[in-house]
């Protein structure tokens, strides 16, 4: 035993999890996602847990998510949990669908749906499994690759998650406000929603979804994200990671985009002890449009890391990329911004860019564009700066009798804006600041 | 109300003033003249306490009190106040959010209560109209992707919105055209009173037209080489700066 490496230990605990979670299944074990399960765990099999010395995952060091053995959720006792504890972290004064996952699997009786155009369905993938079997075949886990072993645990572990199908020229106004509560007060859990988005062709949908951290115990989070844009389909997804201080969070999004198709994600992360985001799309037909914009904060001894990656597989497609780390105290940020540009993507135009500022002179960042061009034709600019806030503009807020400390909220607030600008929902936008300056525990600047 | 006995400051260990005194008294207007790169806007950093200047000799008093050991911010709020020859953009701050923060600061300072939103937004618009300034401009980022013109404008209206007892116009007339330099120095001089103070620091003449100083100083290589009625600016101005470099050369060798 002593000669197993605190990996490969990790990796048989979860393999040996496989088994109980399949018989707790019960009806649900044997449904058209059974196949993908067992692909999943196939590639489990193969799969190790990355280290540093894999390219990817070199900046991030994974080992004090291995320091725990976690519990699948639906092992474990139901996390109890209310309205109220519900409300604390949804995003007011606009109405949208609501949908609350605990531990990855829906509830229903904190969940309101509302009235959704005729044809969509909306809710869990658990249900859509039942109701849309074709859609699930045709669109589960055919975008994205299980790249590691936490990709792949989630998808031997396909169960439930969010999941959409819009219809052909469907659109839906509100956005859906996704709510995921991981945590559990009595067993270290993990979590492992795998959500699924499928828009028809000229259709179009706005997500919210909120990763979101129920006491101080540790937990994984595991996630899959799978998007399926058919032509001229509009999607806006934000992604809010605001887990726990002693939560660990892996996420991988996959997007695929039909031609003329608009994809704009949003990764907001604030949260968790270690976090990881792959975002990742493909543009796969002709004049794809893709914004990736990100606004990462951490303080103390956080680790969030930023990886993304544009595929530009098809010609005259825009990618247009923004993100933004404000960095304070010990913690350390990562940006890896991938952009390959295949060799028939002739008249690509992509823009990258990745802004840092750090508050205190123990944080850092590691930030590194990462450019593959197989065309000819093709504009691809990126650009990368780290700094601090800068002295001239403390000093003009000062002069004006602001201290030092509001004057540096402001600071924050102006390196923020052009992100938090850029989201569509008016309402969210001033909740998000407000969100920065708390975490940050700073004061808070609200614009007039 | 301010009184500067020989001052002494570098930058980066290099020393740019070299013993400057000068007093300033309540209801005064004074004008510093001076060549690029005599000192003028690090005298106007050092007086509002610029962390990037360090004074390594000599006395600034402000109504009583030793200035040196005031934070930028303190200062301010004990009424300095400083108009940036090169003032910053801040993106996403709103002039009314900063322009509220700061007076409440101030107010607080004072043992005052919050401004009310009303009385705010009433001064604002009085103020502005003074300057030519509507509401859109005002609601607008803190400068941002403003012309140099209407930031040196966005300063006046700072001024005549925190009411400070001491104004330090650091080249407020520079990029400023003749309508854009009249509506300035109407604003400026809206706000000049027997109570308070106006230190101008300019390399042209062509403010004093406007904004008529009480004394006039000229500033060369850190030093006040000549302090004069607003008659002395004429001088210059035709003149230029040389016979001042002369008159300096031949005290020195004396
Ligand atoms: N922040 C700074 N860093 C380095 N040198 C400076 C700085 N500010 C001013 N100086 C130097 O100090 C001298 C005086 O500059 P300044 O006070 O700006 O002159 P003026 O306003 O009269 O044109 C110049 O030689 C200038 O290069
Ligand atoms: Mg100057």
């Amino acid at each position: 035993m002593s000669s197993l490496t605190k990996q490969q230990e990790s990796k048989k605990w979860y393999l040996s999890k496989i088994d109980p979670f399949l018989e707790h299944l019960n009806s649900d074990k044997n449904t058209c996602v059974k196949e993908f399960r067992d692909l999943g765990l196939e590639k489990m099999n193969k799969l190790d847990f990355p280290t540093l010395k894999d390219e990817e995952w070199k900046y991030t060091n994974i080992s004090p998510i291995l320091q725990h053995n976690f519990e699948p959720a639906l092992l474990t006792a139901l996390q109890e949990t209310d309205e109220k504890e519900v409300a604390k972290h949804l995003f007011k004064d606009f109405d949208f669908h609501k949908i609350v996952f605990v531990n990855g699997v829906f509830n229903s009786d904190l969940s309101s749906l509302g009235e959704l155009p005729s044809g969509v369905a909306a809710g869990n993938l658990r249900s859509l499994i039942h109701s849309h079997p074709e859609i699930v075949k045709e669109y589960l886990n055919k975008n994205s690759d299980d790249d590691n072993f936490f990709n792949a645990m989630n998808s031997a572990c396909t169960y439930d998650g969010f999941a959409l199908y819009v219809p052909e020229g469907k659109h839906v106004e509100k956005p859906f406000q996704l709510l995921f509560l991981n945590g559990n007060s009595s067993v270290k859990v993990l979590s492992q929603p795998r959500n699924l988005l499928v828009l028809g062709g000229r259709s179009s949908a706005k997500v919210i979804a909120s990763y979101q951290g129920l006491g101080s115990n540790e937990y994984l989070s595991n996630i899959v994200t799978e998007i399926y844009l058919g032509e001229e389909a509009v999607l806006d997804f934000y992604k809010v990671q605001n887990e726990s201080v002693n939560a660990f969070h892996i996420n991988k999004t996959q997007a695929f985009q039909s031609r003329g198709s608009v994809f704009s994600h949003y990764s907001i992360s604030f949260g968790s002890k270690i976090a990881r985001n792959d975002i990742n799309s493909v543009l796969k037909g002709t004049n794809c449009e893709c914004n990736l914009y990100g606004i990462y904060l951490s303080n103390e001894q956080q680790h969030i890391d930023n990886h993304t990656f544009v595929d530009h597989a098809s010609p005259n497609c825009v990618s247009n990329e923004l993100y933004k780390g404000i960095l304070d105290d010990e913690s350390r940020g990562v940006f890896n911004g991938k952009i390959m540009v295949r060799k028939d993507a002739q008249k690509t135009n992509a823009y990258q860019s990745n802004k840092s500022v750090l508050l205190s002179g123990t944080a850092r960042i590691d930030t590194k564009p990462q450019l593959e061009i197989y065309a000819d034709d093709v504009r691809c600019t990126h650009g990368a700066t780290i700094g601090q806030l800068d002295e001239t503009s403390l000093f003009y807020l000062r002069s004006r009798g602001i201290s030092s400390e509001i004057a540096k909220s402001m600071l924050i607030r102006a390196f923020a804006f052009d992100v938090i600008d850029s989201v569509k929902i008016p309402e969210i936008r001033e909740q998000i600041h407000t969100l920065i300056f708390e975490h940050l525990h700073r004061e808070i600047i609200k614009n007039d | 109300m301010l009184k500067i006995v020989n001052l002494h400051a570098e930058v980066e260990g290099k020393p740019i003033l070299k013993g400057i005194n000068l007093e300033i008294n309540k209801g005064e207007v004074h004008a510093i003249m001076g060549p690029n790169g005599s000192g003028k806007s690090t005298l106007a950093n050092v007086l509002s306490g610029n962390e990037n200047y360090q004074v390594t000799e000599g006395e600034i008093w402000y109504e009583g009190h030793n200035m040196l050991d005031l934070s930028p911010e303190d200062r301010a709020r004990e009424g300095v106040f400083l108009a940036f020859q090169y003032p910053v953009e801040i993106p996403g701050i709103s002039n009314a959010t900063l322009l509220k923060t700061a007076i409440n600061e101030i107010r607080k300072h004072n043992g005052m209560d919050d401004i009310s939103p009303k009385d705010f937004l009433a001064k604002m618009r009085e103020k502005g109209q003074i300057l030519g300034m509507n509401d859109l401009l005002i609601n607008r980022s803190v400068n941002s992707g403003f012309s140099g013109g209407e930031k040196k404008r966005n300063e006046i209206l700072q001024l005549l919105m925190l009411e400070p007892k001491l104004a330090l116009l650091d080249e407020t007339d520079s990029g400023l055209d003749i309508d854009a330099l009249k509506i300035v120095s109407t604003g400026v001089n809206s706000f000049r009173s027997s109570e308070n103070a106006v230190l101008l620091v300019t390399h042209y003449q062509r403010l004093l037209n406007y904004i008529v100083p009480d004394f006039v100083h000229v500033l060369s290589n850190g030093k006040i080489l000549k302090s004069g009625g607003k008659e002395l600016a004429l001088k210059l101005e035709d003149q230029g700066y040389d016979w001042i470099n002369k008159a300096e050369l031949e005290t020195e060798s004396v």
